[in-house]
């Protein structure tokens, strides 16, 4: 059962892969890219399960958090085209 | 006399990973097949809440009651929350740099804006 949820898995990211170098904007690029990063943590969770190994459930978990921290990071350099102090003249626009 | 325990653990294993496994291909055609970005954003919703806590809930049948459970339902709780506030960050950033939907002009929306 496994095996098939890695079938299922590995469709679907090639499909979001397919969005990801098709997407006509900046944003459908970010979107692919937080998904497939959701599709990431549970193959890696299934590989765990596969190899017996669920030590990998940790490696999943902490990349799940990077991935929400990469997503907002990702969208506040857009904005702010700075990732640090964005107390500047600049300012929200 | 448990012996049909594990059995119905494999049932109740298949049912969730194999409705999952289908509700992340029909996010995926939903991201790839959509016309607009603001529609894209419902086959990742599709993908990101129900394709992945079910095939979650499904390995949790295999796990048992083990620390497993445990590292898989913290994993669940928090890209139940996250990514739905992923998905709201990213479509104000969009609505914010100009994107609009299909069928709606920029004077419309901005419109709405004002009267606001």
């Amino acid at each position: 059962m496994f095996l098939t949820a890695l079938l299922a898995l590995f469709l679907a990211m090639v499909l979001i892969l397919l969005r990801l170098f098709a997407g006509p904007t900046l944003y459908d690029r970010v979107l692919a890219v937080n998904t497939f990063g959701t599709l990431t943590v549970l193959l890696i969770g299934l590989l765990g399960f596969v190899t017996e190994r669920p030590d990998f459930l940790d490696i999943a978990l902490l990349y799940a958090l990077i991935n929400f921290v990469t997503t907002i990071a990702i969208l506040k350099f857009f904005r702010y085209r700075a990732l640090g102090d964005t107390n500047t003249d600049m300012g929200p626009h | 006399m448990e012996s049909w325990l594990p059995i119905a653990l494999d049932i109740a294993s298949w049912l969730f990973m194999g409705t999952g496994g289908i509700f992340l291909i029909i996010g995926a055609i939903g991201l790839l097949r959509l016309p607009d970005f603001w529609s894209r954003l419902h086959g990742a919703g599709i993908i990101d809440t129900l394709g992945a806590e079910l095939v979650l809930v499904g390995m949790m049948f295999q796990a048992g009651l083990t620390q497993t459970t445990i590292k898989l339902a913290l994993i669940g709780i928090f890209v139940f929350f996250t990514s739905p506030t992923a998905t709201h960050a990213l479509a104000n950033a969009a609505f914010v740099a100009g994107l609009r939907p299909l069928k709606m002009s920029k004077d419309e929306s901005n419109q709405k804006a004002k009267s606001k």
